[in-house]
């Protein structure tokens, strides 16, 4: 409608600057009026570039992403939040023609840099993924597996750390007298717990969330967010989540990401009531298309 | 217009009968190449029952445990074949299960993607080499390559060890069980690394990360998260392989040394049922002769079934724990 209002002549151009629009904002770079100079930062992240092959799946993202909180990842499918995550731990590099440039850094260290030991990383960045993924052994097992590749512990210490983990996973009180049952017979919602508890049984830094509750039941998922809640005394957590509101009760932090760049970055309540970017208030609030 | 309305109408009088008719006939046919199948094993067993009879009849159970072959005196008896087929068989196994294994391996978990392909496409070409190329090349290129470099160090060194030395002990001649269970194993890889390699590939990658995803090394990922998921159908694999070893006519023929004698070490020539019968089925005159060859059959077949039976019973939890697991 606009547009008609136009001429002719004019209505290219304004075509032209509409379409450039998010490219030659000044603040193109995400917005991020958050100071976190307050907070420690637990990983930061210095215009990283991803690709698949020669798709571009990340744009030069940047952000900081503070200690023991929680940060949100939200945005459509195929945004790249799963992608930025994933690059948290290189577990990208299972695959071929998959990498990134830029840099991640974790207590000053450039994780992408390829001197960097790939399994003391994923000892400090653990990963729980979207379906539950059961090891084909025991549940103690399954714990254990992890620690095992660490630590040397003995038979009591081990029994000690099984049931830390999975007390804090909220898992203990169901599986106590399942410990030598295969995991995979465990009910879906408690298998992700399981997934949880094998993740933070190696006593990670950071774990890695990719929608853990998309494949669950609402009282599974309410266990989960609990679960979350307590874990962010110990450790920082970044959780994927195509759950707005899920976003909303158990985050600190919100990052919105499109198109494989960071739109907007900032507290969770800030994003959710009063957002700077367009674009995140209508992926917020369901009016995007 | 009208004259496709005309088809339509008739269309339900076709379905009526003819339509019966044909189905009818179309499942009875079918049925028919189904049972034909069972006749076929039955008549086989049948006849090689009623083929081995006169032999059972005069020597028993000790046919099975007799080491005598002498077509002169008609004294037989099938130990000699049996070992033979038994060792080598096992040989093939010792060599062909590792070897495979590693080819999965690394087909599915380390290769790169331009290597995968060639790989994949040279185990499939081996697999089409027909067996008597192989028998040709094992006793025209490899055994007496093996009698000049490597069975003279075997016997020197292997041959004096207590207890396994007469296993290894003897004159370098080549052909062998040894030779044998050796170029046995050669065959059995292709087949059994393509099955080994489809095993691997239905780990879900999800679960293999996972397991990176806590630390793990790629030996860590196979030992602790590949095998186990797949250890069932590596044993059916297996079997499925030995029951090839087990029935290898041509190329066992060819390299065995076709001896009826019962001989301690591996490098002396022995036999294996299926040579046996390749052999000697054009020269057995007299019943007793030729009685005594069917009974090896016989034997050959009901082991072949037994190992084949465990493959598929193995094979088959597979494939129930892979439904439940959906």
């Amino acid at each position: 409608m606009i547009q008609t209002e136009n001429s002719p002549g004019k209505t290219g151009k304004n075509l032209l600057e509409r379409g450039f629009a998010t490219v030659k904002n000044p603040a193109e770079q995400a917005a991020i009026t958050l100071d976190l100079s307050s907070l420690p930062v637990k990983l930061s992240i210095r215009d990283l570039d991803f690709f698949y092959g020669s798709f571009q799946a990340l744009h030069s993202v940047t952000m900081e992403i503070p200690e023991n909180k929680v940060t949100a990842m939200i945005g459509p499918s195929g945004c790249g939040k799963s992608t930025l995550i994933r690059c948290f731990n290189r577990i990208y590099e299972l695959y071929p023609k998959q990498y990134a440039t830029g840099q991640i850094i974790l207590d000053g260290r450039n994780i992408l840099s390829p001197k960097e030991d790939l399994n003391l990383l994923r000892a400090r960045v653990g990963m729980v993924f979207q379906k539950p993924t059961p090891f084909p052994m025991s549940v103690y097992d399954n714990i254990a597996f992890g620690v095992r590749l660490y630590e040397n512990l003995s038979r009591s210490e081990m029994d000690e750390r099984v049931e830390w983990a999975l007390r804090k996973a909220a898992l203990w009180k169901e599986v106590k007298d399942k410990l030598r049952q295969i995991g995979t017979a465990l009910s879906g919602g408690q298998q992700q717990r399981l997934c949880i508890a094998r993740a933070i049984a190696v006593k990670p830094e950071i774990v890695l969330l990719d929608e853990p509750c998309s494949a669950l039941d609402p009282i599974s998922t309410a266990k989960v967010e609990e679960l979350i809640d307590e874990l962010v005394a110990d450790y920082t957590i970044i959780i994927v989540t195509h759950n707005m509101q899920q976003a909303a009760r158990v985050s600190d932090f919100t990052a919105f990401m499109y198109l494989g760049k960071l739109i907007e970055f900032d507290s969770t309540d800030k994003m959710f009531t009063n957002p700077l970017r367009k674009e995140t208030e209508d992926y917020i609030t369901g009016r995007f298309g | 217009m009208n004259s496709t309305q005309k088809a339509k109408g008739a269309h339900p009088v076709k379905a009526g009968w003819i339509g019966q008719i044909a189905d009818a006939v179309f499942t009875n046919l079918t049925r028919i190449c189904a049972i034909l199948v069972l006749l076929i094993i039955l008549a086989m067993m049948v006849s090689l029952f009623i083929g081995a009879w006169p032999a059972f009849k005069k020597f028993g159970l000790s046919f099975l445990v007799s080491s005598e072959w002498n077509p002169v005196t008609e004294d037989f008896g099938a130990f000699v074949a049996i070992y033979g087929t038994l060792v080598t068989s096992v040989i093939a196994m010792l060599i062909g299960v590792p070897v495979s294994f590693g080819i999965a391996i690394f087909i599915t978990e380390l290769c790169p993607v331009w290597l995968k392909r060639p790989v994949s496409t040279a185990i499939e070409l081996l697999a089409a080499i027909p067996s008597i190329i192989y028998g040709m090349w094992g006793l025209f290129v490899f055994a007496p390559f093996f009698a000049d470099h490597i069975e003279p160090w075997i016997s020197d060194n292997l041959g004096q060890i207590p207890l396994i030395g007469e296993l290894f002990s003897g004159p370098p001649l080549g052909i062998g069980l040894l030779t044998a269970g050796i170029i046995l194993g050669i065959m059995v890889i292709p087949f059994m690394a393509s099955v080994f390699r489809d095993l691997f590939e239905v780990v879900p990658p999800v679960l293999k990360e996972s397991a990176y995803g806590i630390g793990a090394t790629t030996w860590e990922v196979i030992k602790k998260i590949v095998l186990p998921y797949t250890k069932i159908g590596v044993v059916g694999g297996t079997m499925l392989g030995l029951g090839r070893a087990l029935g290898e006519t041509m190329a066992v023929t060819f390299v065995i040394g076709n001896a009826d004698r019962l001989e301690t070490s591996l490098l002396m020539p022995g036999n294996t049922i299926s040579s046996s019968l390749a052999n000697q089925f054009t020269e057995a005159v007299g019943e007793m002769y030729t009685s005594s060859l069917i009974a090896l059959g016989l034997i050959l077949f009901f082991i072949t079934f037994v190992v084949l039976s465990i493959a598929k019973f193995f094979l088959v939890r597979l494939t129930m724990r892979e439904g439940t697991r959906t």
